[in-house]
């Protein structure tokens, strides 16, 4: 990078802070003034030892919180969730997790939609045509990545073609060692796929999840065609299973080359239910796949902190936990732990800001970590 | 260093990622293996057919021939491994620097695998009770006495997901070359070393890479991905694993062994004539093998059967795997050994069970990056005692009081019996208990094999159906 590009990205990144500091200092405002706040964190807000509404002027400020707890997200009434100057807007609610107790839920107003609309600004016309009817080859029931991939496709002018798919189900069935159940239900979540592709309805785009992006290429080479011949242009996925060796193996074999040779684009993405939608940087071949995300800032902030403390960040390119903010309306998160690790990586010309790369989950987590299907 | 790449019929991928090979005392790096994904093997396991197509253009003796030959070089050559030339003794280091293996026993591992490479022919002349072998290859024959017969192939291809622990099983594999069935293994991730080494030895003696998969990665991923996507896949694990796939007729599991010796009554009050026998039982090998013994079955004399074995094993110290004297391996997994020892520790707080080994010092050896048990005997005053029934990888077993005419009602799974008696009564009994697969009739190791016999199941039976087959008697 040059003197002047780096001049450059040195004032963008110094304008990203400036705008982060003054959307917290709005935030913390609206969510712990007695007029907006929701009756959750006006509740904690007399478990402070600090006044947020005066102690906290920027991001860095946020640190005086405790660590959010995402046990706090289960049962009910969700109601306690929802900011007073929301109240009376029709609400949504998503869960996580679920597969036995009671899930981590998150009321939603309208952040799904936005966090895919500015996802969208990101997305390369050429691939992922405006108009264009779409596949969400993922999860069904209460997820917020259901809804919020529908709505993406519908922003873009086109018509969201869905499948049955029970995450919660799979989960069980690997759990109980019933492997040739879990290879039927994939069929079984194939096969609505390929009904839907094969139906005369003009899909271009898809998200998948990255086991059944891989079912889904292989089984349409067993019927004679392939994701670029069904016509599929653009591709969106996710998950820490979305690695540069799962990446390099998808655009090699299963697409048949990168996107100006197969006609194929695939941009990975991290998310979750709190946090909305982290975009990554271009995915070369030159750069060996190296996926890096930045989270959609000034929205939702990621930093890679010290598996020991927190509140200390690691220096880039070292490894540490994936640290969570969200900073909308409706959601205020000041610093959640994620179940995932992974290295610093520096601001970017189109992402002012850190990122994080090589996510991976938390190695003392790893362990016990079930990923299905979804 | 040496850099390990994933083998997609006999071409060399680099993967982007990479796990790293590490000394199990020192932690030094000694090499780095590419992972492979999931989705590599579906893609690969679409040309299965060609390594069976590739192998018929020989026939079973040619290959019979390049697998003595690839024997010899497995033992004596240099071989390219990874980008690296590999010497014997480089091979014996990297071997027991990952897996805790004293480097004695990794050399022994590496004759027992020449032996059985140099001895094909008659070991798959054992297998088959002497068919002709052009009946695998066209899928029928005639038989001496003049009826059709007919073996047909299941699978172009054995699949193996092998363990990081255990060297000696790839004896179990190896006649599936040159019975022209292509490999796809999953190496263990800390014993890349033995597959590897075969592929080099195999294509250095004619055998064509092409008929080669090696996928090294992680055992939920690669290890599932091998199981559902091959058509005959043995697997090796926890007996959960065992039971997970048992009654699948495309999965051989091999699990613990929980071998045993019998001491009948005519025998016992001689017990101290058999205790060396039982000593190399239990301790050969580090004690790892799910043909070492793990219980001693006796009605009398089983106080002074386990302190006579406690005196002859409980002295026996961890030593360096490079000294010739080392008898164990390491438990090479960080908290591996005390995670086993605590659980054996628990079973010993039962009524009437005794820890006969306590009186040699701790049995736990933790050191700063792998850990130690040391040689372990039990007395149980009877098989109730839930540690009568375990088995462990480390020279460790129980010694049981038990009746006579109970035995065979209790013992369970038994890969191995060893039945000292001279009682015939008791000896068919023992030929008739379906819970025993190998039986030993007579003071036999129960770690002595004989190569000219299956382990565990039959490699033919598992590959080839023999069924029922007509044809005109011209064509006869």
């Amino acid at each position: 990078m040059s003197d002047a590009n780096q001049e450059q990205l040195a004032q963008q990144v110094t304008d990203a802070k400036a705008r982060l500091d003054a959307h917290t200092y709005e935030m913390v405002q609206w969510h712990f003034h007695e007029s907006t706040g929701s009756p959750f964190w006006l509740q904690k807000k007399a478990e402070l030892s600090f006044d947020p509404l005066t102690e906290v002027q920027g991001f860095d400020d946020l640190k005086k919180f405790p660590l959010f707890e995402d046990e706090w997200l289960r049962g009910g009434p969700v109601n306690r969730w929802i900011p007073k100057g929301l109240e009376g807007q029709p609400t949504f609610v998503f869960e996580t997790g679920g597969t036995t107790g009671i899930p981590k839920s998150r009321v939603v107003i309208e952040d799904h939609r936005l966090d895919y609309e500015m996802f969208s600004e990101t997305l390369p016309d050429e691939y992922f045509p405006k108009g264009a009817n779409w596949l969400m080859l993922g999860p069904s029931g209460p997820r917020r990545l259901r809804l919020a991939v529908e709505h993406l496709c519908q922003h873009r002018g086109g018509i969201c073609f869905c499948i049955d798919l029970d995450p919660r189900w799979v989960v069980k069935v690997i759990k109980k060692g019933w492997m040739e159940h879990l290879e039927e239900y994939k069929k079984h979540c194939i096969d609505q796929a390929i009904t839907v592709l094969t139906a005369g309805h003009d899909i271009k785009c898809m998200f998948a999840t990255p086991k059944l992006l891989d079912q889904l290429a292989n089984a349409l080479e067993e019927r004679g065609t392939s994701l670029p011949e069904i016509g599929i242009t653009g591709i969106f996925s996710g998950g820490t299973e979305f690695t540069p060796q799962w990446t390099r193996y998808c655009v090699e074999e299963l697409f048949g080359g990168p996107a100006e040779e197969s006609g194929v684009y695939m941009t990975p993405t991290y998310g979750n239910t709190l946090m909305g939608l982290a975009c990554s940087e271009p995915v070369t071949k030159e750069n060996k796949y190296k996926i890096t995300y930045h989270a959609p800032q000034p929205r939702a902030a990621t930093e890679v902190v010290s598996f020991d403390d927190p509140n200390e960040l690691v220096g880039y390119g070292e490894t540490g936990r994936v640290k969570l903010t969200t900073l909308t309306k409706e959601l205020f998160i000041p610093g959640f732990l994620e179940r995932d690790e992974a290295e610093r990586e520096e601001p970017h010309e189109m992402y002012p800001w850190d990122g994080v790369s090589g996510v991976r989950p938390y190695h003392v987590f790893a362990k016990s970590t079930t990923v299905g299907v979804y | 260093m040496v850099n390990i790449p994933v083998i997609r019929w006999g071409e060399e991928y680099e993967s982007l990622e990479t796990q790293e090979l590490i000394h199990h005392a020192t932690g030094e790096v000694i090499g780095t293996q590419s992972m492979a994904n999931g989705g590599l093997i579906t893609r690969d396991m679409r040309k299965a057919q060609k390594a069976r197509d590739t192998l018929k253009q020989f026939s079973i003796d040619e290959l019979v021939e390049k697998m003595g030959k690839a024997g010899d070089l497995f033992v004596n050559g240099t071989l390219s491994i990874g980008g690296s030339e590999q010497t014997p003794q480089d091979f014996v280091v990297q071997q027991s620097a990952t897996t805790g293996l004293p480097e004695h026993m990794v050399e022994l591992g590496m004759s027992k695998n020449a032996f059985v490479m140099n001895n094909m022919g008659r070991i798959i002349d054992s297998l088959t009770r002497g068919l002709p072998l052009d009946i695998l290859s066209k899928g029928w024959g005639k038989e001496d006495r003049g009826i059709p017969v007919s073996f047909q192939c299941q699978t172009p291809i054995l699949a193996a997901v092998l363990p990081s622990n255990s060297p000696g099983v790839h004896t179990l594999w190896l006649p599936a070359v040159p019975l022209q069935i292509g490999l796809v293994l999953k190496p263990g991730q800390k014993e890349p070393w033995t597959p590897y080494r075969m592929f080099a030895a195999m294509e250095a003696a004619g055998i064509p890479k092409e008929i080669w998969c090696l996928y090294p990665g992680s055992g939920a991923e690669i290890g599932s991905a091998v199981l559902s996507k091959c058509s005959r896949a043995m697997i090796f694990g926890s007996k959960q694993t065992v039971d997970n796939y048992k009654g699948n007729p495309k999965v051989q599991a091999h699990g613990p062994g929980f071998s045993k010796i019998l001491i009948g009554d005519d025998c016992v009050d001689n017990w101290e004539e058999y205790i060396d026998l039982i000593v190399e039982s239990i301790f050969i090998n580090g004690g790892r093998g799910c043909i070492n013994t793990s219980s001693i079955w006796a009605s009398r004399h089983t106080e002074e059967i386990a302190q006579a074995l406690a005196e002859k094993l409980g002295p026996v110290e961890a030593l360096a795997p490079t000294d010739p004297n080392a008898g164990l391996a390491a438990f090479t997994i960080d908290g591996m050994a005390t995670a086993i020892w605590d659980s054996i520790k628990d079973d010993l707080e039962e009524d009437g069970v005794t820890h006969v080994t306590a009186q040699y010092g701790d049995r736990l050896v933790e050191k700063e990056l792998c850990g130690y048990i040391r040689p372990t005997i039990v007395h149980c005053k009877s098989p109730e005692n839930a540690i009568a029934k375990k088995e462990y990888m480390f020279p460790f077993a129980s010694v049981v009081e038990c009746p006579e005419d109970q035995m065979l009602r209790t013992i369970g799974e038994t890969l191995v019996c060893t039945g000292i008696t001279n009682n015939e009564s008791l000896r068919q009994q023992l030929i008739d208990c379906t819970d025993i697969d190998r039986l030993n009739l007579g003071p036999v190791p129960t770690t002595k094999l004989n190569w000219l016999q299956p382990h565990e199941g039959n490699i033919i039976d598992f590959l080839f159906r023999n069924r029922a087959f007509q044809v005109p008697e011209e064509l006869l």
